[in-house]
């Protein structure tokens, strides 16, 4: 029986600033920008927008509404799967235009991941969160791991909780630094084509990839994406609608948000190795009715390179193992088998979660990409985040 | 491997918050003693602690010692400290370790060559007096 959601909506349009490091200004000014690009790129006008998806907390939805323009919404809700969220939305989204609820919802995200969060502020002054231990209202998912278990421990961040992961997996299969470096080098190749791309005009070699400082085993600073400021947002609407947009509508086939469990700590996992992504993937290719054969890109989560890897392997595309062996051989290049991030990903483009692929992997289908893959016509993304939470959808043209 | 520095001029490490019922896991630490809840329904053990089981729903348990041994299920050398407390430290590591008792613990290695670390490898836990706990071989 065909899902009920399967291509009956549409992403019609898509926006984003720029990708700096030092925005200098909020996160909300640069989310409503990327908004004001993606609601005039769909062609319509902010009164249109009636429903807003958010991932995470890093604005209020009340506030975006009044900088933005959206006067009356109808449907309004967040997801909190960490780098997953942005692919989850739009499950959220999908349902809110198919079911009525609402008729254009906005999907935005941005951050100030370079001048604001990120990670190796954490060694100036110490504000890892672990010693506070007051008031609990910043608390995410993951506080009691690790405030009780991880941090007086010395791990205090996904470079630390993702090489676990790593470590099991590369010790049972052999995956070596040659195979995680093939990702951080793809992904800076492909950036090179893209105006946008933080890092265009800075290839990156196996040499530089080798010599890179570890970070924490098996994850050197090349296998962790970039920290930026930025913000991106798309709209999406039904399929019915989407006839009158601008673009090229380009279809949600397929999506799904899957969980490890228990989501809140790793040690309880009856495998580690249990991701979010190994629940969503099948549901999103179901719904689609389509294989990874079919696929003609794929945008895979890359806040580190080994992740990419576990992926691979959750949605099916070698056996549990042999991505090492998959990796290998120009297969995920331009004009390979299954080129993945063709924007440069978090790696090289910006960290946007899952955003910034969710955008590229649009431009694509409507064949206005800067590195475009030919003729393509379906297209997928995946979402990770916090302790491994997964995402994926499935888009056509 | 480094173990737990003694300069006094260090910038304090986290200690745990150590709320509900991870206070009670951690007021068991301080006596010397490994504990973790065991379902009274199902008789699995769990670590974090929690209210109720993963397993089964139920919400009996009890606090029951563990032997603390076990082997090695994961682990990461951390080699740039992401908190001050740290720095003197790297390169450290953080496992994950299995015990005989099917329940999972994250701890800093002791006295463990980041070099001899693999799968498999039989650790014991070992709580010190001032309640901390540490992965040591066996």
């Amino acid at each position: 029986m065909t899902h009920a959601l399967k291509d009956q909506s549409c992403i019609v349009g898509v926006g984003e600033t720029a990708f700096v490091r030092g925005a200098g200004r909020t996160v909300l000014s640069q989310v409503a920008e990327a908004c004001s690009r993606a609601i005039a790129d769909a062609g319509l006008v902010p009164g249109q927008l009636d429903g807003l998806v958010l991932s995470g907390t890093k604005v209020f939805g009340e506030a975006v509404a009044a900088t933005v323009g959206l006067s009356d919404l109808t449907y309004t809700a967040s997801v909190h799967l960490g780098g997953a969220n942005p692919v989850a939305a739009l499950q959220s989204a999908a349902m809110a235009v198919t079911t009525g609820v609402a008729t254009a919802v906005l999907v935005p995200y941005g951050w100030n991941g370079y001048s604001e969060t990120r990670i190796s502020r954490r060694e100036e002054d110490g504000t890892a969160a672990a010693q506070d231990a007051g008031p609990v209202a910043g608390d995410d998912t993951m506080s009691q791991a690790v405030l009780n278990a991880y941090a007086p421990m010395g791990v205090f961040g996904p470079v630390q909780f993702y090489s676990w992961l790593a470590t099991r997996h590369s010790e049972l299969y052999g995956i070596t630094a040659e195979h995680t470096a093939e990702i951080a080098l793809l992904s800076r190749a492909n950036a090179q084509s893209n105006p946008k791309a933080y890092m265009q005009g800075r290839p990156l070699t196996f040499e530089d990839y080798m010599a890179s400082p570890m970070i924490s085993s098996p994850l050197r600073m090349y296998d962790c994406c970039l920290e930026t400021d930025g913000a991106c947002a798309v709209v999406v609407t039904s399929a019915e609608r989407a006839a009158d947009a601008l673009h090229t509508p380009v279809y949600i086939s397929g999506v799904a948000e899957g969980h490890p469990f228990p989501a809140d700590d790793f040690e309880s996992r009856a495998d580690i190795a249990d991701i979010g992504l190994k629940r969503a993937a099948p549901r999103a290719f179901a719904m689609a009715d389509v294989s990874v054969a079919d696929l003609d890109f794929a945008q895979i989560y890359d806040c580190f390179t080994y992740v990419v890897l576990l992926q691979l392997e959750a949605l099916g595309l070698c056996g549990t193992g042999e991505v090492g062996d998959y990796v290998s051989g120009g297969r995920l290049r331009i004009g390979g088998e299954l080129p993945i991030n063709t924007h440069g990903g978090l790696h090289s483009e910006a960290h946007v979660e899952s955003l910034n692929h969710i955008v590229e992997a649009v431009r694509q289908l409507r064949h206005e990409a800067d590195l475009q893959v030919e003729d393509c016509e379906v297209g997928l993304i995946t979402g990770w985040g916090n302790f491994a939470e997964g995402s994926a959808a499935i888009l056509r043209r | 491997m480094s173990s737990v520095s003694d300069d006094p001029a260090a910038v304090a490490r986290p200690t745990p918050r150590g709320e509900g019922l991870w206070g009670e896991f951690f007021a068991f630490c301080n006596q010397g003693e490994l504990r973790f809840q065991r379902c009274s329904q199902c008789g699995i053990w769990r670590h974090m602690p929690r209210d109720g089981c993963r397993s089964c729903g139920s919400t009996q348990w009890a606090w029951e010692r563990s032997s603390g041994f076990g082997h090695v299920y994961t682990w990461t050398v951390t080699h740039r400290a992401l908190h001050p407390g740290f720095a003197e430290d790297v390169p450290y590591a953080a496992v994950i370790a299995e015990l005989d008792e099917g329940v999972r613990i994250t701890a800093m290695a002791d006295g463990i060559d980041a070099d001899d670390l693999r799968l498999g490898l039989p650790v014991h836990v070992v709580v010190n007096d001032d309640g901390s706990y540490r992965i040591a071989s066996r």
